[in-house]
């Protein structure tokens, strides 16, 4: 025989779960209150260095003074450089490895490689980069080397974005069309891209939002240290926010009197992501409707 | 002749076996129930016949599997021309995410036809046959998602038959749906009985019992017992029938 007092059963594990949410909740609030407390530093320290000069003006002074706008426009340039390279590629080979490699070793291997391809340390792309398509194929610094070496970088995440959204797509759509006659790629055109679409699309762009940020690439195969004029090529140098926002801090002309200019440029790459995120949510959200009625 | 035949099939989804030699005929113009306990093979069993199998990794079918006396694992046999003539119909309602009339004229689109009239016609009669057409006419434009389950569901059966099959599969085809729309597909597939042959599973025993002509019962990857539904449901000659159908596991 045994007795259990319910209250206390019950009280206790009240008292434990109470305990749980709290510890869960403060966590949550937690990283929320970091991320507003980075905003808010960001924005109180850069927002007084913007203004309309600032992002459509060339630096001047040893980048004390004047705007950042060639690095904007580098920044974009090596952005939509990298992405006509990786998300073709990205999505092709997503696709073929979810819709028509048969599940075993090879599959398997495709995936490992892809995975290890993601944690590989950007600064070590960067440093391949350089030795590939800088020296090896000749595009010299360039805009086209960094947007190849960011497009690198961005095509684990492409892949594995794409693969996420095929999967998502249930195997009843794949049956039907097949059962009604379709080949595989009319499916995977017709039927199973269209579906997938606002996803592959949330994951391109949140890769933008990843290369843009990223400077250990760009180090060696195009950043400019200062280059006042806008590219003209792809062959040309370019400045870009994050090496600037480095270059400034690190070993400009005058670091002190050019730190507002550092923190404008920080804000600016900030909303330049945040934008990108909320471009995502946006985009799919749109496609999502859209997907259903063509 | 039987329209669809199986001579000593067995299944195997890399080394575990889902089917174990299961022969059965089945007569042309006919609706033929396929019940048992769940993952004893009703699906791997239906998806023999339009060779939607195929497309698993690692499968292994040993036997013969006939419609009209062809076998259709024999070499050469195009795979896509027999599909045209099998049509199949799902659990759940998929419609595909385009208009009311492009669901139905994918089939025709996709096997390559071009004539924009004779596809407004198939379009047309395949959704009057499965008696949506009162409901969708004056939304042909319109996204398929916007219909209910059921409309979805009798969507999706025109849409099988806009390619003009004589066999239809149907995996459960009402489990997802409410009382009303599920007694509308039965009703249907009575009406399709005289111009199509039809296999559905179905775990709903007073659904087997309304609709089929002939029942088969699968146990564990086995047929247990095949016969006429009346027969199975009144009078079943093997025990585990008879449990299965009153309830007693499954
Ligand atoms: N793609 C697959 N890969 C491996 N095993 C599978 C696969 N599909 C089915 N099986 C196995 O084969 C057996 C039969 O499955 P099947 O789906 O044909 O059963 P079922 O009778 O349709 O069941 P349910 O009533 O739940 O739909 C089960 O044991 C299942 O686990
Ligand atoms: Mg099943």
């Amino acid at each position: 025989m045994y007795q259990i007092d319910e209250n206390k059963v019950t009280r206790k594990k009240k008292r434990n779960q109470k305990f749980v949410f709290f510890l869960f909740g403060a966590m949550g609030y937690f990283v929320v209150a970091l991320l507003v407390l980075i905003l808010t530093f960001i924005i109180y320290k850069g927002a007084s260095a913007i203004s309309w000069d600032f992002i459509t003006k060339m630096p001047e002074e040893g980048m004390t003074k004047g705007g950042i706008f060639p690095a904007i426009i580098g920044t974009l340039c090596l952005v939509a450089g990298s992405m006509l390279f990786a998300f073709p590629i990205g999505v092709l080979a997503a696709i073929y490895m979810n819709e028509y490699v048969k599940d075993g070793f090879i599959k398997k291997f495709i995936k490992q490689m892809t995975n290890n391809l993601a944690g590989i340390p950007s600064i070590v792309f960067g440093l391949f980069g350089m030795s590939l398509f800088v020296n090896k194929l000749g595009f010299g610094d360039s805009i086209l080397a960094g947007s190849l070496t960011l497009g690198l970088l961005a095509l684990p995440v492409v892949i594995r974005t794409t693969e996420e959204a095929l999967k998502a797509v249930d195997n009843t759509f794949r049956q039907a069309s097949i059962g009604l006659g379709a080949s595989k790629w009319q499916t995977t055109r017709r039927v199973v891209l269209p579906i997938a679409f606002p996803n592959i699309i949330t994951g391109l762009i949140l890769s933008v939002g990843r290369v843009s940020g990223e400077t250990a690439p760009i180090l060696f195969t195009v950043a400019a240290y200062f280059l006042p004029k806008l590219p003209t090529s792809i062959f040309d140098q370019a400045m870009a926010l994050p090496y600037h926002l480095y270059v400034i801090s690190t070993s400009g002309t005058n670091i002190e009197e050019s730190r507002p200019i550092a923190y404008g440029t920080a804000l600016v790459l900030v909303i330049i992501v945040l934008f990108t995120n909320l471009l995502a949510n946006g985009l799919r959200k749109y496609f999502s409707k859209k997907v259903k009625m063509n | 002749m039987f329209k669809l035949e199986s001579k000593n099939v067995d299944v195997f989804y890399g080394s575990s076996q889902a089917l174990k030699n299961v022969n059965i005929e089945i007569q042309n113009n006919t609706v033929t129930a396929l019940i048992g306990p769940s993952g004893c093979g009703k699906s791997t069993y239906l998806r023999l016949f339009n060779r939607m199998n195929d497309l698993i990794d690692g499968i292994k079918i040993d036997g013969q599997v006939l419609i009209d006396g062809q076998d259709i694992y024999a070499k050469g046999v195009n795979v896509d021309i027999l599909r045209k003539r099998v049509g199949m119909v799902f659990q759940k309602p998929n419609p595909f995410p385009k208009t009311i009339f492009e669901n139905v004229a994918y089939g025709l689109r996709v096997n390559g036809v071009k004539d924009e009239n004779f596809i407004r016609e198939r379009v047309e009669t395949s959704i009057k046959q499965v008696v949506l057409w009162d409901e969708v006419k004056d939304k042909m434009k319109r996204s398929a998602f916007e219909l209910s389950g059921g409309q979805q569901q009798r969507l999706c059966i025109a849409r099988a038959m806009a390619i003009e099959p004589s066999i239809i599969l149907m995996d459960e085809p009402t489990s997802a749906l409410d009382p009303i729309s599920t007694s509308k597909i039965e009703e249907l597939i009575h009406e399709l009985k005289s111009k199509f042959t039809i296999v559905i599973v179905t775990h709903n025993m007073q659904q087997a019992a309304r609709v089929s002509d002939k029942t088969a019962f699968f146990y564990l990857g086995e047929l247990v017992e095949y016969g006429e539904t009346k027969q199975i449901f009144t009078n079943p000659k093997q025990e585990k029938t008879q449990n299965y159908i009153t309830g007693r596991f499954g």
